[in-house]
C-alpha cells in the first residue's frame, strides 16, 4: 500500500510531479494561430509570383514597405498598450502583405506606409489587438491613405504613360470598361498581365493560392463562393457591353483576390458556415453595386469594410439551432 | 468500407466531431486481469447520479461480499455493496475525481477472498441463456437491476433501474447497447466486449424485456472489429443485433451514437427515451444479466489502467472502492515522466489531485498522461477561425459561448444555447489558440443554473 498522495508509488524513484488541469487532457495540436497566418503567407506566393511577372521591382518594394510598416507599426502600438508585442503570430506581416498587394505598382512609399500604421493603429491594435478587430485592418488602412492620398490612389494613379512596363502604361480594365466603354481579352484578365493593384490582376494565381486557403480551411470556402455567387448573379441580371461577359466580369479588378485573401479575413468575418456564405454575398453584391452603380471603377475595399460592419448582426441572425433544438424554456429545479 | 449500416435507419455516423490518436494498442491486447484484494477499499455512498445513501453497516461490523452497505428511498438512487469480505472501519469522508465529496464506508478486508480465475469464473463464467425471460415480468428485471445497485457503468453512472421502467407516456422501441469506446486509450470495454459478449446478450435481451423494447440492437466502432466478430457470435439465433459504426469521437456519446443507428436526434436537454430508445453501457448490461439471473449485485468492474506514463497498462477486474494507487502500484507504477493521472478518458475525463480516492461503479479507466502528451501552448487571442465550430456535434458556436461565460455575458452565453453543451471536449481539443473552452462553459453553465 502506498501513503502518498502525490503519485510516488514506487519507493525507488522519486515521485513523479502530477499535475491537474481541466480536460480535454489531449490536443490535436495540428494548427496554432501563427502557423494560419504563415497558411495564409504561403498562399500569397502565386499572387506575388505573378504580380513579379508582371510589375518587377514593383511588387518587392510595396511588400517590403507595406509588411515592415505593419509589424513596426504592431510593435510600437502593442508596445504602447503596454503588452508584448505579438509579432511571431504573422497576423501583422498578413496585413501588410495584404495592404501592398492592393496598392498601384508605383504608388508612393508613404502611401504604403501610412495605410500599414493606420490599418495596425486604427484598424487593430485600439480594438485590443489581434482577434479584436471589427474591420479588417488591410483595407481599413488602404481606405485610409485613399482618403489622406486620393492622387496616389485614384484611378489615374495606375497609369504611368511611357513606362519601361508595358502594363503600367494602360489603364486597369475595369476603369477602361467605366470611362471608355473599352472591354479587353479574357485571357489577359485570366492570366494577369494587366495594369491594376499588384496583387490582383492574376485570377488564376488568386484561384491557385485560394484553393490552398480553402482546402487547408485556413480561408472558409463559404465567403468565396458567396462573393463569386452574388456577382455572377448580379452580372447575369445586369448584363454588361458587348465583349464583356461574367467570365470577365469575375477575372477583373480585386474580386477574386477579396473573395479568397481579404474577405476570408476569420476576425472580421461572421461565426458560422452560415453566416459566411450570407456575409460573402454581401460583399459580392456590393462590389458589383459600386462598379456598376458608383463613380470608382472597382468597390472591393469598401465592400468588405461595409459587410465587415455588418458582421454582428449576421452573427445574431445565424445562430445555429443545436442538434436536437433550443434548449427549452421551461427551468429545472 | 461498404454500408457499415446495413438494415438501419441511421447512416453509422454523426455530423462532425473529432478524430483524436486512438491509442488503444498500449491496452486493448491485455486480457482482463484481476487486482489482487487491496488491504483496504473504500464505498462511497454516492457513485451515481442521484441521492447519496445512507450507510446500513458501522464501525467493527462484518461484511461480505455483496452484503448492501448503503441505501437510499430517493427514487433515482442506487444501493452499495461491498465489494470484498472484512470489517467495516471508521465512516469516512472522500473527494471524487469530479469534485464531490462524498462520505465513504471503508473495509479492511479479511484473509478470505474471492480472488483470481474462481473471481473471474464467478463475474463472467458459467451459462448465459438467450431464452426463457418470459417468465420474468418486466417491473421483476428493473427490481433487481434496482437491488444489485447497477448504475450506467458508461461513466454518467445514471441509475439502471429508472432506464428500465415501462412508462405508459413514453413507449419504448429499441434498445441500444453502446459499445462505443470513443475516449482514446480506453480499452475496458472492449475486452468486456471480447472476452464476455455472451452476457452482455444476455443482458441486452432482459433489458429489452424491461423497458419493451422490439429491437435489440449493440453499437461497436469500426476499429474494434474482433469485438463485434465476438458480440455477432454470441447473438446469434437470438434477435440481439450488431451495427459497427464509424470510430469518431465523441461516437459514445448517447446524442451522436442514436442518430447513428436509428437517425432520431435526442431533443436537447431530453433523453433518448424521449426518441423511444434506452441506452446502456456494455459493461451494464453485463451486470444486468448477472443481477437478474444469479441476483448478484454490482460489486467488480472492468478498469483500463493505461497511458505512456504507466509502467505496464493492463486491463484490471477491480473491486469498486479500491483506490487508484492500488491500480497503479499493481500495473507498476508511475513511469517518472508522468505528467498527469486522469480519472476516465483523456477527453472527458478528471485530473486526479490524489491517488488515494476510491474507484467508483462510473469508473472506466485510469490514463496516465506524460509530459510530452500534456503540454499545452499558452492561450492566445481568439482570432475566430471557427474550427470549433466546424467540430462541434451539436452544432453549437464554442468560441462565443466560452468567451461570453468568461466576460460574464450569461445572456449571450443563453443566446447560444449554452445549456446544451455536453462537454465533450472537441473544441478544446482543435482549438488553435490554446483556449480552455471546455472548462470556460462549465463555469457559464454553473452560473446559469445560479440564476
Amino acid at each position: 500500500m502506498t501513503d502518498t498522495n502525490t503519485g510516488g508509488t514506487s519507493p525507488a524513484a522519486p515521485a513523479p510531479a502530477i499535475h491537474v488541469a481541466p480536460g480535454p487532457h489531449l490536443f490535436s495540436g495540428a494548427l496554432t494561430t501563427r502557423k494560419m497566418m504563415f497558411d495564409v503567407l504561403l498562399a500569397l506566393l502565386p499572387v506575388v509570383a505573378a504580380s513579379l511577372c508582371v510589375f518587377r521591382l514593383y511588387t518587392l518594394i510595396q511588400l517590403a514597405i507595406g509588411v515592415a510598416s505593419a509589424m513596426a507599426a504592431e510593435a510600437v502600438f502593442t508596445r504602447m498598450r503596454g503588452r508584448a508585442a505579438p509579432l511571431r503570430d504573422g497576423s501583422a506581416a498578413v496585413t501588410g502583405a495584404i495592404l501592398a498587394l492592393s496598392l498601384p505598382a508605383t504608388a508612393p512609399w508613404y502611401v504604403g506606409a501610412v495605410g500599414a500604421i493606420a490599418g495596425i493603429g486604427i484598424g487593430k491594435v485600439i480594438f485590443g489587438g489581434v482577434g479584436n478587430n471589427v474591420f479588417n485592418p488591410a483595407m481599413l488602412g488602404r481606405a485610409f491613405s485613399l482618403i489622406a492620398f486620393p492622387a496616389a490612389l485614384g484611378a489615374s494613379a495606375y497609369v504611368v504613360p511611357g513606362s519601361h512596363l508595358d502594363g503600367l502604361t494602360h489603364a486597369t480594365p475595369l476603369t477602361a470598361l467605366k470611362q471608355l466603354g473599352q472591354t479587353m481579352g479574357l485571357l489577359p484578365l485570366f492570366l494577369g498581365t494587366t495594369n491594376g493593384s499588384i496583387g490582383e490582376t492574376s485570377a488564376l494565381a488568386c484561384l491557385a493560392g485560394g484553393a490552398y486557403l480553402c482546402a487547408r480551411r485556413t480561408a472558409s470556402w463559404e465567403i468565396p463562393a458567396g462573393v463569386i455567387a452574388a456577382a455572377v448573379a448580379i452580372s447575369l441580371l445586369v448584363g454588361g457591353p458587348a465583349g464583356w461577359t461574367v467570365l470577365h466580369e469575375l477575372s477583373s479588378g480585386a474580386l477574386l483576390f477579396g473573395a479568397f485573401y481579404i474577405a476570408t479575413d476569420p476576425v472580421s468575418s461572421p461565426l458560422t458556415p452560415r453566416g459566411k456564405f450570407i456575409f460573402g454575398l454581401g460583399v459580392g453584391a456590393l462590389v458589383m453595386l459600386i462598379r456598376k452603380l458608383s463613380g470608382y471603377p472597382e468597390g472591393v475595399m469598401f465592400a468588405v469594410l461595409i459587410m465587415n460592419a455588418v458582421v454582428p448582426l449576421i452573427n445574431r441572425w445565424t445562430i445555429p439551432v443545436p442538434v436536437g433544438g433550443p434548449v427549452p424554456e421551461k427551468k429545472t429545479g | 468500407m461498404i454500408a457499415p449500416l446495413k438494415g438501419f435507419p441511421g447512416s453509422g455516423n454523426f455530423a462532425r466531431g473529432v478524430h483524436p490518436p486512438g491509442r488503444k494498442e498500449m491496452a486493448a491486447e491485455a486480457a482482463i486481469e484481476d487486482l489482487p484484494t487491496p488491504a483496504q477499499i473504500a464505498i462511497p455512498l454516492l457513485q451515481h447520479t442521484g441521492a447519496a445513501c445512507e450507510p446500513l453497516v458501522k464501525l467493527k461490523d462484518t461484511v461480505e461480499l455483496g452484503q448492501k452497505v448503503g441505501d437510499s428511498t430517493g427514487f433515482i438512487s442506487s444501493p452499495v455493496h461491498a465489494s470484498v469480505n472484512g470489517t467495516v472501519a471508521m465512516l469516512s469522508v472522500t473527494t471524487l475525481p469530479n469534485g464531490r465529496h462524498v462520505r465513504t464506508v471503508p473495509i479492511k478486508t479479511g484473509p478470505e477472498q474471492l480472488a483470481g480465475e474462481a473471481l473471474r469464473q464467478e463475474i463472467f463464467g458459467g451459462d448465459w441463456p438467450t431464452s426463457g425471460f418470459d417468465a420474468l415480468a418486466p417491473e421483476q428485471i428493473a427490481a433487481a437491476a434496482h437491488e444489485a445497485g447497477l448504475v450506467g457503468l458508461g461513466g454518467a453512472a445514471f441509475p439502471t433501474h429508472v432506464k428500465l421502467m415501462r412508462n405508459e407516456k413514453r413507449p419504448v422501441d429499441a434498445l441500444l447497447v453502446n459499445g462505443c469506446e470513443c475516449e482514446p486509450y480506453l480499452a475496458s470495454d472492449y475486452r468486456l466486449m471480447v472476452e464476455a459478449a455472451a452476457p452482455i446478450v444476455t443482458g441486452a435481451l432482459l433489458a429489452a424485456r424491461a423497458c419493451g423494447a422490439k429491437r435489440m440492437v449493440i453499437a461497436v466502432e469500426d476499429n474494434k472489429r474482433p469485438a463485434a466478430e465476438a458480440l455477432r457470435q454470441a447473438a446469434e439465433g437470438t434477435v440481439v443485433q450488431v451495427a459497427v459504426v464509424r470510430t469518431k469521437y465523441p461516437m459514445g456519446g448517447e446524442r451522436q451514437v442514436v442518430p447513428a443507428v436509428f437517425r432520431r436526434d435526442v431533443p436537447t436537454g431530453g433523453l433518448p427515451l424521449d426518441v423511444g430508445v434506452v441506452v446502456m453501457n456494455v459493461g451494464t448490461a453485463a451486470a444486468l444479466a448477472r443481477a437478474v439471473l444469479r441476483g448478484k449485485p454490482l460489486t467488480h468492474r472492468v478498469v483500463s489502467v493505461t497511458g505512456a506514463g504507466i509502467a505496464r497498462p493492463k486491463n484490471l477486474l477491480v473491486p469498486v472502492g479500491a483506490s487508484y494507487a492500488d491500480l497503479i502500484e499493481y500495473c507498476g507504477g508511475l513511469r517518472p515522466d508522468a505528467a498527469r493521472v486522469i480519472a476516465g478518458g483523456p477527453m472527458m475525463g478528471f485530473a486526479l489531485n490524489a491517488l488515494n480516492v476510491p474507484v467508483t461503479k462510473g469508473t472506466s479507466g485510469v490514463v496516465v498522461l506524460t509530459h510530452d502528451e500534456v503540454r499545452r501552448s499558452e492561450e492566445t487571442a481568439c482570432v475566430r477561425c471557427g474550427r470549433c465550430v466546424d467540430v462541434c456535434p451539436l452544432r453549437l458556436v464554442p468560441s462565443r459561448m466560452a468567451l461570453a461565460s468568461r466576460y460574464g455575458d450569461l445572456e449571450l452565453a443563453r443566446r447560444y444555447h449554452l445549456q446544451a453543451c455536453v462537454e465533450c471536449g472537441c473544441c478544446a481539443y482543435v482549438c488553435p489558440a490554446g483556449i480552455p473552452l471546455v472548462q470556460l462553459m462549465r463555469v457559464g453553465k454553473a452560473q446559469l443554473v445560479k440564476g
